[in-house]
Formats: C-alpha cells, structure tokens, sequence
C-alpha cells in the first residue's frame, strides 16, 4: 500500500483525469463536508424548531424579564426574589467572576512561591513544595473541593460556639464573620489621596526608567512608591480626623449578625481553586524558570549584577515568555473548573442558571447563554494574556 | 456534578435530535418497550427509595406499579429513574422517562409552559418547616425564624414560597440551596442551617433520616398548598387518561371496600359498581375503551392493593413516617382524595 501512495503521490498530472488532481479533489472534499455540515446544521435547527412546538414548553429570551420567586444565597449587587431572571443570571455570573479571579490572582500567587520553591537550594522547601504538586495535581477538583467543604469547613464549631479570632472575628461553620468597616465624613478623601499616590508612582517610576536610559543612575522607584501609596492615605486619614469606626459581628439567636461574612460554600470553592490549579501553574513555573539557559544567569553575573538584579532582570523576563502560554490555559481551567460551584451550592452561573433552567424549561435558552458567557469569559482571558504576552516577547530589533 | 448542566444541554440534545414524525402515543411506546420508565426520587423513604439490593419502595414507587399492571397486568414490569428537583422536568421531556410519579407540585406554570400535564393529586401536602428543637429549644414557630439560615432544595416550590413567605413576613433568612436532597439533608444535619423546609410529608421521611431523629420537631405552620401528583408529557391524551384512571381505580377499589386479598372474591360480587370496575359485566368495554385490558382494575389492586393500603404500607401508621390519612383521606371520610365513577 504504502508504495503505491508514494508512486502516486509523486505522479504530476497532466494528461491524467482531473479526477486525480489533488487540487480539484481538496475542494471537492471541502465541499462536500461543508454541505454536510450546512444539511446538519439546517435539520438540527428545523427539528428543534418543530419538536418546541410539539411539545408546547415557551421560547425566545422573553423569561428573562419575569420574576425570579427565589433568593440566593450570595450577592455582590442588589438582588430580592423580587428582581428578574436576568438579574438573578447576573448575580450568577459575577458570582462566576468573583471566584474566579480572586481564585486566579490567589493560584498565581502560590503557583510562583511554589515553583520557585521546587528549585530552592535547601532540600526540605525542596520537597514539601514537591509533595504539595502531586498531591494537588493527581486529585480531581472536585475532591478538592470536597475536602475543603466537608472535611475542613464543616466540621467547625456551630454558630454560639464560634472560634473567636483577633480583632472581633469569628470563626464557625456559617463562616468567617469580621468587622466591617464603616468609612464616616469626608472618607472619601482618602480614596482621592490612594489614587494621586498611584498616579505619582506611575509617574515617578516612568521618570527614573528615562533617567536611568540617559544616565545609568538608579532611582530606588519601589521605596518611594510605597511611601507614596501608603503615605498619602495615611495623611489624609490622619487630616479629616480618623473617619473609621467597625461594624462589630455580634450573636444573635441563629447567626452572628452585623459585620461581614465570607461563606463557607465560597471559600471551600475558593480554596479549593486556588489550592488545585496552584499545582499546576508551579510546574509551569519550574518549567519556565529551569528553559532560561544556565548561560544567562552567569553572564548576569560577569556583567556585575547581584543575584536578586539578575533574576529579576535576566531570568523572570525570559522564563515568563515560558510561562504565559500555558499559564492562560490554567486561568481558563479555573474559570471553568468554578461551575463546580453546583456540588457545594455556591450560586455560580451554573447554579442559578439551572434553577431558572427547571422554572421557565427553556433549556435552550440558558444552555445558550451559559455557553456564550463561558466563552466570552474564554475569549476575554486569552486576549489578555496574548497582549501580556506580546508584551514580554522578545522585542526584535 | 456537571450533571446539571449535561441534564439541560441532554434536553437540548434531545428537542434537537428527536425525529419530529409524530411518533405514537406513549402508551403505544411503553406496550412495544415492554416495560414502564418511571421518574421518582433519588432517595426519599416512603415516598421512592432503594434498598441495598435496589430494590426501590414506596408511595410513589407503588404508583408506578400500579400503571405497570394497568399495562401488563405485571407490576414489576417497570424501571426505575431517580430524579433530583432540578433534572426531572428535562428527564420527561426529553423522554428518558414516561411518567414523573416524584412528590412533584401541580402548578399553573409547570402546567401551562413546562410542556407537562398532570393526571391528578396522588398526595395532598403543603410545606413546613423543621428544626432541631434542642439545640433552638425557644423556637415553636416559624414565625420566630428571623435571621435563620435555612436550608433547601433547588428547582422547587419549596424554594420559592420560602422566598415569599420570609418576604410577606418581613423577615429576614440566609438561604442555604443545595442541588441533591443528600446535600440538604448533610447540611442540616452537620449544623450548616438552622431550619429545613420542603413538603411536611418530605420532612417527616427525611427527619428519620438524620443522625438523631427524636431531637428534632416540625413547626406547626403549613405554608403553602403543595398538591402532588404524576405528570407526563403534555398533548398525549390517551397516556392522560391511563395515568388518570389508574389513580381514581385505586380511589374507588378502597371506597368500595376492594384489597388485594379480596379482589378475586369481589369478582364474583352482585354490586353492579364492583362488577363493572373488575370488568366482569358481560361485553364490557371498560378497559378495552382505555387501551387496556378489561380486567385491569383487578390487575392493579392484585398488584398494590387499593389507595388506602399503598398510604398505610408506605407512609401511615404501619410504616415509620406514621403520617395520619389527614385530608388524605377518602371524601367519605372527609377527606379530599375522590375517585371520578367508573362507568
Ligand atoms: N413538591 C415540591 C418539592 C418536591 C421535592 O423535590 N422535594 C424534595 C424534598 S422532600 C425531594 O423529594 N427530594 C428528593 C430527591 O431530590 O431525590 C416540588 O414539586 O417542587
């Protein structure tokens, strides 16, 4: 078989059917799946159509403007039983959003401590870090999350035997309970006073790179940042007089009321997200860190530069052209990894979305708009994570 | 857990794939298949629920069995698909099962929009609400509830009049919604929620459930009318009306006195009711006329005796859920449950 392929592949074809052309047989191919697709496509919708109507359930995207009748349990806006179903899909989807990026920024975070860690001089680091990876990296998700709901968040004390923690705040297996801040007059200041500090920063930073391009002094930009984000705050907290007083948790008949709370169902998702694609991003950041050649980091050194300088310098800015790719698809694994939510009743856009889904049986609906917010959710991640890549690609000159 | 939502994109799947050719009658389709695919519970004592050898049990189950002999005259000629709140509506209409037989509410909207019908009201209930009364010992009503955190199960009723009666009473509750009465039932057991609310005749079978069953009391009020009965695919008239009659046959065999030790006496009775109800009048009609045989009342009440002994087997007094009859009872005994005349 395998000569005859060669034989005919190496064949030119004139004077030979046009039946044989390998041009003409390609579009002749894509032609045919394109239609057959189309013919799918086209019968899929018409019987989709026609089934709906048979069996009487209500269609288009009218429901989202009835009354949702039910509560839920966790919102970062206004919501009643009262609002809509589409308000209700919103709540749902911020929801989504909220875990999913304090899960990211957290996942990150120990995914670099711990990849570092797994190139850590001292042997004990060494092989925590080493045992946390397999640990986490060979249990599904879900088990993870199990863990923390059941395992570690229930199993604490009810509500009138909180554990009591510093500064007035509870721990119990409704939660963690803590004072909430309540700003007073003219609060708003120290807001105004923590952006001009940003801004300075920004500026001052952008000055002492120029400089340093022109001059080759350094600037110590990080010391001077600080002081100016924590600095002018600080002034004018100082100025209008202290304007902060706490909304202390106190115990009522059932709960702990007053203050703020974080529920056990978001923390063990949230946990549980962080913890399990932690693993993962340290071993693309042992991987990114272990491709930038030994060569760079000794050439650093001849250079003059301390060790800190080359790794910040040297070493992260090309082990970071490893890392993004596969760290966008671990951000996008945790997004999606968060519909989970559903095993533990955190009200994610699944969740909720399936409560609306039994209520109004228009599964097609909300099966389509789970599937364009995943995607738009998708979408939006990669483009960013393709500019920071951009960003730190190498720049040919 | 992804089940959810692989649930709705089946149902999509299903409007999607699903020839449009009017396909016969369900009933039609259940006589070919052999069998009856019936949708109950996921585990509900009682009510639906398997034992160790999965073997399921209960109200609902029974009626299933019930509409298996109607068909086949066989009341094991029926399989079983354990349904959570929120899969079972998909479930029948995509046609993973022929009857929803599952504690499920007759409302306006599941009638009219859901694509569903309901052939009747196998259980007359309305919710309530459960506490553990010695750890709340100051609590004797739900109107102290205020500020409790209350645990439910999502794609019901339930959830929505706890909504509307926290609201109405201006008080105020934390929500605590799980998908799988598995996961409510842990929660509310571990100290998650201070309350549990569905249907009183669901707290009384979950109650036996928990960790320690004695220490905990149903609040008196009832806040809600939950008529539950067996719903099917809407538009089948002829599946309607097999389902419908199967549940007024064994309302009437328990008004006129027929068990499933008598019935085979009862045949040979001279009331003409009782003759004409076990098909023994001469050239009768009554089954043949519902696509069934003329004998299957008998089959029915020889398979799961009459309405009385499924509620007493299952649920009454000689059961642990000790539920009284109540407005259960038959109409004569001044009760709501009325069987429409078989004539
Ligand atoms: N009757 C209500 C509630 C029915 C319901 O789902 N009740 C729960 C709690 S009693 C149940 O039976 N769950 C069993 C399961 O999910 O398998 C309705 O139709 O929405």
């Amino acid at each position: 078989m395998a000569s005859q392929d060669i034989a005919e592949s190496g064949r030119e074809s004139p004077g030979v059917s046009f039946l044989y052309d390998p041009k003409i047989r390609g579009i002749f191919y894509q032609a045919v799946v394109f239609i057959a697709i189309i013919t799918l496509i086209y019968w899929i919708v018409g019987n989709t159509v026609a089934n709906l109507q048979r069996s009487n359930i209500a269609s288009g995207f009218g429901f989202l403007k009835g009354r949702a009748g039910f509560d839920v349990s966790q919102s970062l806006v206004q919501y009643t039983s009262d609002s809509t179903y589409g308000r209700a899909l919103y709540v749902g989807f911020l929801n989504t959003l909220y875990v999913a990026i304090i899960g990211i920024v957290t996942a990150s975070i120990l995914g670099f401590l711990i990849g570092i860690g797994r190139l850590s001089q001292n042997w004990l680091i060494r092989k925590i870090c080493l045992v946390y990876v397999e640990v986490f990296r060979n249990i599904p998700p879900l088990l993870v999350i199990f863990f923390w709901y059941f395992g570690v968040l229930s199993v604490l004390p009810q509500a009138r035997e909180s554990l009591s923690l510093p500064f007035s705040s509870y721990l119990n297996n409704r939660g963690f309970s803590f004072p909430a801040p309540v700003w007073g007059h003219n609060a708003g200041l120290i807001g105004i006073a923590l952006i001009v500090g940003l801004v300075l920063s920004f500026l001052v930073a952008r000055w002492a790179r120029k400089r340093q391009m022109a001059t080759g002094q350094i600037f110590p930009v990080y010391r001077t940042a600080a002081a100016l984000i924590l600095g002018l705050p600080l002034l004018a907290f100082v100025v209008t007089g202290f304007p902060l007083s706490f909304d202390l948790p106190k115990l009522g008949t059932f709960n702990l009321s007053g203050g703020a709370q974080v529920k056990p169902e978001f923390l063990a998702l949230y946990l549980a997200l962080s913890f399990y694609t932690a693993a993962f991003i340290a071993e693309t950041v042992r991987a990114g860190i272990l491709g930038v050649n030994k060569g760079q980091t000794e050439a650093s050194y001849a250079l003059g530069l301390r060790p800190g300088q080359a790794t910040r310098l040297v070493v992260i800015p090309q082990a970071l052209r490893i890392i993004i790719p596969p760290l966008s698809s671990q951000y996008l694994n945790l997004t999606k990894n968060s519909s989970l939510a559903i095993a533990i009743g955190y009200p994610d856009l699944v969740a909720v979305g399936g409560t609306i889904l039994n209520q109004t049986g228009q599964s097609i609906e909300v099966v389509g708009i789970w599937m364009v917010v995943y995607l738009g959710i998708s979408l939006i991640t990669s483009g960013l994570m393709n500019w920071f890549n951009a960003k730190m690609a190498l720049v040919e000159r | 857990m992804y089940k959810t939502v692989l649930q709705g994109v089946l149902g999509v799947a299903a409007l999607a794939v699903t020839a449009t050719a009017a396909s016969a009658g369900t009933l039609d389709d259940v006589k070919a298949k052999g069998f009856l695919q019936c949708g109950v519970n996921t585990g509900l004592p009682g009510f639906a629920s398997p034992d160790d050898k999965g073997d399921w049990s209960g109200f609902d189950v029974d009626y299933c069995r019930a509409v298996a002999a109607a068909i086949f005259g066989d009341p094991t000629k029926v399989k079983f698909t354990p349904l959570t709140a929120k899969e079972r509506f998909t479930a029948l209409q995509s046609g993973e099962v022929d009857v929803l037989i599952r504690n499920t509410t007759w409302t306006i909207s599941r009638d009219t929009s859901l694509g569903l019908d309901f052939a009747g009201v196998n259980y007359y209930d309305g919710q309530g609400f459960m506490i553990n009364a010695k750890k709340l010992s100051g609590i004797n009503s739900a109107l102290q509830l205020s500020g409790a955190s209350v645990c439910v199960q999502a794609g019901t009723t339930t959830e929505l009049n706890l909504a509307d009666y926290f609201s109405a009473n201006k008080m105020e509750y934390n929500p605590v919604v799980f998908e799988k009465i598995e996961e409510v039932n842990a929660a509310y057991d571990a100290g998650r929620c201070d309350a549990y609310t569905t249907d009183q005749s669901g707290l009384y079978a979950i109650r036996l459930g928990l960790a320690n069953p004695d220490d905990h009391v149903v609040l008196p009020e009832i806040i809600s009318k939950e008529p539950l009965g067996p719903a099917i695919r809407q538009g089948d008239s002829q599946w309607a009306d097999v389902i419908r009659w199967t549940h007024f046959a064994l309302l009437n065999a328990e008004e006129a006195g027929i068990t499933q030790a008598n019935v085979e006496e009862m045949k040979n009775s001279d009331n003409p009711d009782i003759k004409r109800m076990l098909g023994s009048e001469a050239d009768t009609k009554i089954g043949t006329d519902l696509g069934l045989s003329n004998d299957w009342v008998v089959n029915v009440i020889k398979g799961v005796g009459n309405y009385g002994e499924i509620f007493e087997r299952n649920i009454g007094t000689a059961s642990p859920l000790k539920i009284a009859r109540g407005i259960n009872a038959l109409w004569t005994k001044g009760g709501l449950q009325y069987g429409m005349p078989i004539r």
